[in-house]
């Protein structure tokens, strides 16, 4: 017989039963903690920091380069007979762009009267790289390696080529977990540029599988919104700070109390392929006082 | 006695965990990755018995939710009785043996995403059930079976190893 099967119990152990019971309590007190005073894991967080993050960090880097060269054995194929096809619109494209330089010129001298862009340009970011993700498969949030040493706190926003991701909820010394908006459990404000509606993007697991977000609660009496809207950030959001974009809406459906309308918004953000974000260093709390 | 076996846990749990959520993250099909936290558990369990199988769970757990977690010893909860469970099964469990493990990793991951959804998704009034079925947990299960069979002989291998020097140990003493 094999020793694993043979082996005798240790003579000084508490009876798996009561170990249990222990067990069941320590989680059941730990989730009473958190939920009912504002307790954060800040000691624990600083802790699995110094032992997970720096191998997670290496392996992360390990399996993105696994995962490009894996990607790239299997596009050489299509890439081959694209080359061809992107031949032939070189050509056409060559004729085209002279006359969008023309265009250029106007749309510089526009963009200058409207200044969109410009509104969240002026805080303070610092980059991030994402090192791990959500090791369930039900929620898509992910760790970056940059924490408290580097001057982030919990709720500061993170966007990545010029949208919005989400916002810290978790932080130790040198990492902080990112919620992003696409996620199940994340409610933001939002705002119809255009026509500064208030609406509510609504994270869902089942609209992540077409790459959009869902809205919902949007008071729309004068039939203004359309599709192809900018939706941004909101001014009540006590999380988010004002204007930065989220998406473009996709969809709109009136819902069956004939008030609200909902839909869907095309995300500006490729979270798909997110590697490197951008932490904005300001709350808004901050900004408030 | 139980020091170096403990220590060995220690990195296996931790190596586990970091592989899950970068490795297995870039690797992942669809955007499902496998639940190597719930191997580790399911194999400590029924390879060690109860108590084993409810410490490994409690440790995998809890490290789920100091990182991902919404509360603290929601994830450790789960975990900690899907240990304990599979403890039952330490009678009837043969090292040559792979249907077993297997079965047992098939059911736990199915409790387990099973439990996840109930506690996570349709308390939030999400009741599609078929579509998280089909869109999480099948893959989920079915990945992570796949990933097992490469996996659990090394955790096999490693414990046997573990057991034979152990062993030697006793000789000398």
């Amino acid at each position: 017989m094999s020793p694993v099967v043979k082996r005798k119990r240790d003579k000084f152990s508490i009876p798996s039963k009561y170990l249990l019971l222990i067990l069941t309590c320590v989680c059941v007190a730990l989730m009473a903690v958190t939920f009912l005073t504002d307790y954060s894991a800040l000691p624990l967080n600083k802790l699995v920091g110094y032992v997970v993050v720096p191998f997670q960090s290496g392996v992360s880097r390990i399996g993105t380069w696994m995962s490009v060269r894996m990607d790239e054995l299997g596009e050489l194929r299509i890439i081959l007979e694209e080359n061809q096809e992107l031949k032939q619109q070189i050509a056409e494209l060559t004729v085209q762009n002279t006359q969008l330089q023309q265009d250029k010129y106007e749309l510089n001298n526009l963009r200058e009267l409207y200044k969109l862009d410009e509104q969240y340009s002026g805080y303070e970011k610092v980059g991030a790289r994402i090192i791990a993700r959500d090791s369930g498969n039900w929620f898509h949030a992910f760790t970056i390696n940059k924490g408290t040493d580097d001057g982030l706190a919990v709720d500061m926003n993170v966007i990545a080529g010029g949208g919005l991701v989400g916002r810290i909820v978790a932080i130790g010394s040198n990492w902080a977990k990112v919620n992003a908006v696409i996620n199940d459990d994340s409610n933001v404000s939002g705002m119809v540029l255009a026509s500064s509606d208030i609406l509510m993007v609504t994270g869902s697991l089942q609209l992540m599988e077409e790459g959009t977000i869902g809205f919902e609660q949007l008071i729309d009496s004068q039939n203004t919104v359309k599709v192809g809207d900018k939706v941004v950030t909101s001014n009540i959001s006590d999380k988010y700070l004002p204007s930065i974009l989220i998406g473009y809406i996709s969809e709109i459906n009136q819902d069956s109390n004939n008030i609200t309308k909902s839909g869907k918004i095309t995300p500006a953000v490729d979270f798909e392929h997110l590697e490197e974000v951008l932490v904005i260093l300001k709350t808004k709390q901050q900004i408030e006082d | 006695m139980y020091m170096k076996r403990n220590i060995i846990l220690f990195f296996v749990i931790l190596c586990g965990f970091v592989l899950q959520t970068t490795l297995f993250q870039a690797l992942n099909f669809g955007g499902i990755s496998p639940n190597i936290l719930i191997i580790i558990t399911v194999s400590y369990g029924f390879m060690y018995g109860k108590k084993y199988g409810m410490i490994v769970g409690f440790l995998c757990g809890f490290l789920m939710d100091i990182f991902y977690g919404n509360v603290l010893g929601f994830y450790a909860l789960i975990y900690l009785y899907i240990g304990a469970a599979n403890g039952v099964f330490h009678s009837i469990f043969f090292q040559e043996d792979i249907k077993l493990p297997l079965l047992l990793i098939f059911g736990s991951d199915f409790v387990y995403c099973f439990t996840c959804y109930v506690l996570l998704y349709l308390l939030r009034r999400r009741f599609d059930f078929l579509f998280y079925l089909k869109h999480i947990i099948f893959p989920e299960i079915v990945y992570t079976i796949f990933v097992t069979v490469f996996i659990y002989p090394c955790i096999l291998v490693l414990n046997r190893t573990m057991d034979d020097v152990e062993r030697g140990d006793h000789k000398v003493v």
